[in-house]
């Protein structure tokens, strides 16, 4: 069952991993948490109060990665041209849902991720270095969560855009700088497709 | 499922500024939440999703997730300005694109 994640018994899945992809699957989600940044309450403990009503960013982020994982609300693709008033006010209203919604956002994204490092960092690896993963099926969600975030941050940073893209990866000659990213891109695939399987109501 | 934490208090204010900003309201056109074609999420995630969060069958769950994928686009929810919102909250948390708008006929 490598790469392959397996229902088991209690509702929950298994994957068997060795070293490397341990530690590559932990190192893509401390790049996502850090990519994500802190939560407002990470240092000095704060009034929680204050952290349920703290405002969130209103503007896109800068970074093709979080833009995608925090898109506009109101808009659309592009593509279809909208007369200037309305795309004013498309921009006003995406500002004001990204104020109530984004520090939300970012917070579910980080749990996942975090969730994704403790249950690595809990294997007991054999001799080899390998472990088997089992996860609960509440971990089981916050890892199909994870591992879709971290495809759309690969898939940002390789600018896939649609589909033709992805063809062209698939044919990358070896010595391509991009093919670790894309090999990394296409067994998260693989691992995701099987994990959602385990999961399907 | 859906993360909805945002508190009552700015629930209220989202309303009060909603109808500030909609001068002519037009109570009888619904909103709709749509979510675009991309070509990183996988056809069985997405499908997962609209059944996880929208309690969608399998097969309207999978119709929806086909037109997405080759119509570019799917309307896959109706209701009010406040609960589209909540639907592309929760959609931008699965990672799907989302966006809503009033629905135009």
């Amino acid at each position: 069952m490598p790469g392959h994640f397996e229902p088991t018994s209690g509702g929950g899945a298994a994957v068997a991993l060795d070293e490397v992809e341990i530690s590559i699957i932990r190192s893509l989600a401390v790049q996502l948490l850090e990519l994500i940044g802190p939560g407002p309450a990470e240092g000095a403990p704060e009034d929680p109060l204050a952290e349920l009503f703290a405002e969130g960013p209103s503007e896109p982020p800068k970074d093709p990665v979080l833009r995608r994982l925090f898109p506009d609300a109101y808009g659309g693709p592009g593509g279809e041209p909208v007369p200037p008033k309305e795309a004013e006010e498309q921009h006003a209203h995406s500002a004001e849902f990204r104020r109530f919604t984004e520090n939300d956002l970012r917070a579910g994204k980080r749990d996942n991720a975090l969730a994704v490092i403790r249950s690595l960092d809990a294997l007991t690896t054999a001799g080899n270095g390998g472990a088997v993963l089992e996860l609960s099926a509440e971990e089981s969600v916050q890892w199909l969560g994870a591992l879709n975030d971290l495809r759309l941050a690969i898939g940002a940073r390789l600018e896939i855009a649609d589909e033709e893209d992805t063809d062209l990866l698939y044919r990358l000659p070896d010595e391509d700088p991009r093919k670790p990213m894309v090999m990394a891109y296409l067994w998260l695939g693989g691992l995701q497709e099987t994990l959602v399987e385990t999961l399907m109501p | 499922m859906g993360r909805v934490t945002a508190p009552a208090p700015l629930e209220i204010e989202k309303t009060e500024s909603a109808e500030e900003s909609f001068a002519v309201p037009e109570p009888d056109v619904p909103w709709v939440t749509i979510v675009h074609n991309d070509p990183v999420n996988l056809m069985s995630y997405v499908t997962y999703v609209f059944q996880t969060y929208f309690g969608y069958s399998k097969d309207k769950a999978t119709k929806l997730m086909l037109d997405v994928h080759h119509k570019g686009r799917a309307v896959v929810s109706t209701g009010t300005r406040e609960e589209m919102e909540r639907d592309v909250q929760a959609m931008h948390g699965y990672g799907l694109w989302a966006t809503l708008q009033q629905d135009r006929k």
